[in-house]
């Protein structure tokens, strides 16, 4: 495609507002964290001068009882348990919904019906679910538990200090696996019919059809997946504060990070948010480079 | 009525169907078992949903750990009325933040997407991959200084310092659904043919993209309505109980030490009633916005 200046120059200008926005408030902004965190700057005065790393360095040797490193081992269980259960579960009902089932519809607006609702609003219930409470004390699912003779399961969610961040993920998972389960639906059904029939004709089980046609097919899904739920846990805040607040046992660096700020520690502050954008970065810029190299090529 | 009487049914339905390879006992146990799995999911799906309410129509008094999971024994709105008297003024500001935030990142969206796919410049498919990673960023990341710049350039606090941001911010997600609608639904020979009839850009901006936007319109103005009703992250570091939205006001009601579970689940209703009206009248479009997410190519 030939492009002439005068053609395509008016579409330049009309997105050019969008582009100095984004520009100044994303990428400008982020210039701005990271020369922050290169400052020595932990109060509300003026930087008094260039600290080089050690705020970086500070944060991973000099942390009161190891509060970076602990909330960033919250953070790496929570992920591990959101990721986990969430690309599970929503595998698991988009094959079960897969083959037309009787009432899909409905399976899939109660599914996703969590999706609408707001991590602030959610943490409501699901702390009060997540009583920690036991025997006579029980209360929520603990309660439930003990009804059915399944004290054993009682347990104490969250408020476990070394896996209680996996018990924090349930409410997560709870709200984005009818988005998975979407996600994976669409990719049974864009994958061809005639890819299916030819497998059955070829005379594979189903087992083999699932196994070695349909799984593979779905890698392209998983991977979006596991992007999207990767680059919100790394993010996760709401759900934290309105479950437990902020407090050591759930800290994890974006609660670390409000934290901080109230304290006016603005460079460490902004040290923790590089970081946590790095994070972000090692998972979405390849993802990135791919699209692009994908609408290039168009 | 039970999982076994549903599959069943289920069958009954499905004997139409082009017979499968597995047959007899295999073949029952399987649909029970998909159906079992199915209805658990949806009693565990709706669990939080029945305590919500339940709770919120019960009495302070019977709010202790016994009978937690009970019905009521004395149905009373007293817990709505409390929860109505904390959250009501930010429910109005809510609305007020929301409803501009989806109109006009809508347009702007829709302005965005319409260059990126039907009048594009030289390096089109670069500047579009950089303003799709400002979908990703952690805004915690912009949060310290953004702050400091809002002050400063002097948008008035709470609502409006709200709109701008969710607009600014809201800019990659609705360029990306228009962009890839418009690359779906609007052929590049009626752009042509506009041009031969010697429109301008603006011009075939005005009388042909907006006018075929609808679906996709409806589709951002979902998007960004949800993410701005439901955002606590920016409300919380740009705005206070007095000026902000509802999750700020539901998280002072809801977030003390030892709260008030009745109102605050009341509290946590009314909060999510506007998006779940949303999501029930729109649910198809709702979606869409979801899959957009995901950035399909």
């Amino acid at each position: 495609m030939r492009y002439r200046t005068r053609r395509w120059l008016p579409g330049l200008l009309l997105i050019s507002p969008s582009l100095i926005l984004l520009a100044v408030l994303v990428y400008g902004l982020i210039g701005w964290t990271v020369n922050l965190s290169f400052q020595n700057r932990h109060n509300a005065l003026p930087s008094k001068g260039f600290a080089g790393l050690s705020n970086y360095t500070d944060l991973f040797t000099q942390d009161i009882g190891g509060r970076f490193t602990h909330s960033l081992w919250n953070l790496a269980v929570f992920t591990v348990a959101f990721i986990g259960g969430t690309l599970l579960l929503g595998f698991l009902w988009a094959f079960l919904l897969e083959r037309r089932a009787r009432g899909e519809g409905f399976f899939r607006a109660v599914y996703l019906f969590p999706m609408a609702v707001s991590f602030a609003a959610s943490g409501v219930v699901w702390r009060w679910l997540m009583n920690p409470g036991k025997g006579s004390a029980a209360g929520g699912i603990n309660a439930i538990f003990g009804d059915l003779h399944l004290s054993f399961l009682q347990n104490d969610w969250w408020t476990n200090p070394d896996w209680g961040m996996a018990a924090m993920a349930l409410p997560a998972i709870w709200q984005l696996s009818g988005y998975i389960m979407a996600l994976f639906l669409a990719g049974f059904r864009g994958i061809p019919a005639e890819l299916k029939e030819a497998a059955t004709v070829d005379g594979a089980s189903t087992y083999q059809l699932y196994r070695h046609v349909l799984f593979p097919q779905l890698t392209p899904v998983a991977l979006s997946a596991l992007i999207i739920t990767g680059h919100v846990s790394m993010k996760m805040f709401d759900l934290i504060m309105s479950v437990s607040g902020a407090q050591w046992l759930t800290e994890v660096p974006s609660v670390y990070i409000w934290q901080t700020l109230l304290t006016s520690d603005y460079a460490k502050a902004a040290a923790i948010s590089v970081i946590l954008l790095l994070f972000v970065a090692v998972l979405i810029v390849p993802y990135l480079i791919h699209v692009y190299r994908v609408e290039k090529a168009r | 009525m039970t999982a076994t009487d549903l599959t069943r049914s289920a069958r009954a339905a499905n004997h139409a169907r082009p017979p499968g390879r597995r047959t007899g006992a295999r073949a029952v146990s399987a649909h029970t078992a998909k159906y079992t799995l199915l209805i658990l999911s949806v009693l565990v799906v709706l669990m939080p949903v029945y305590v919500l309410v339940v709770t919120s129509f019960k009495s302070g008094s019977e709010i202790g750990v016994t009978g937690q999971w009970n019905l009521p024994k004395h149905w009373t709105t007293a817990s709505w009325d409390k929860a109505w008297r904390a959250l009501g003024p930010s429910f109005g500001r809510t609305f007020q933040m929301a409803i501009p935030v989806a109109l006009i990142s809508s347009l702007i969206g829709s302005a965005n997407g319409f260059v990126l796919s039907r009048w594009r410049f030289p390096g089109a498919d670069l500047v579009f991959t950089l303003i799709l990673f400002g979908m990703f960023v952690p805004y915690q990341a912009v949060m310290i200084p953004l702050r400091q710049i809002v002050q400063n350039i002097g948008i008035t606090p709470g609502i409006p310092t709200l709109i701008f941001v969710h607009c600014v911010y809201g800019i990659p997600i609705c360029t990306l659904i228009l962009r890839n609608y418009y690359a779906t639904t609007v052929p590049e020979e009626v752009i042509e043919a506009a041009r031969v009839d010697g429109a301008g850009m603006l011009r075939t901006f005005w009388s042909i993209i907006l006018r075929l936007s609808a679906p996709g319109f409806v589709v951002t103005i979902i998007w960004q309505f949800t993410s701005a009703w439901n955002d606590y992250l920016f409300a919380i570091f740009l705005s206070n109980t007095r000026n902000g939205p509802i999750t700020i006001a539901l998280n002072a009601l809801a977030g003390a030490q030892s709260p008030d579970y009745a109102a605050s689940m009341a509290g946590a209703l009314i909060t999510s009633l506007p998006t779940l009206v949303v999501y029930i009248l729109l649910g198809r479009w709702f979606i869409g916005g979801l899959m957009a997410g995901s950035v399909k190519n």
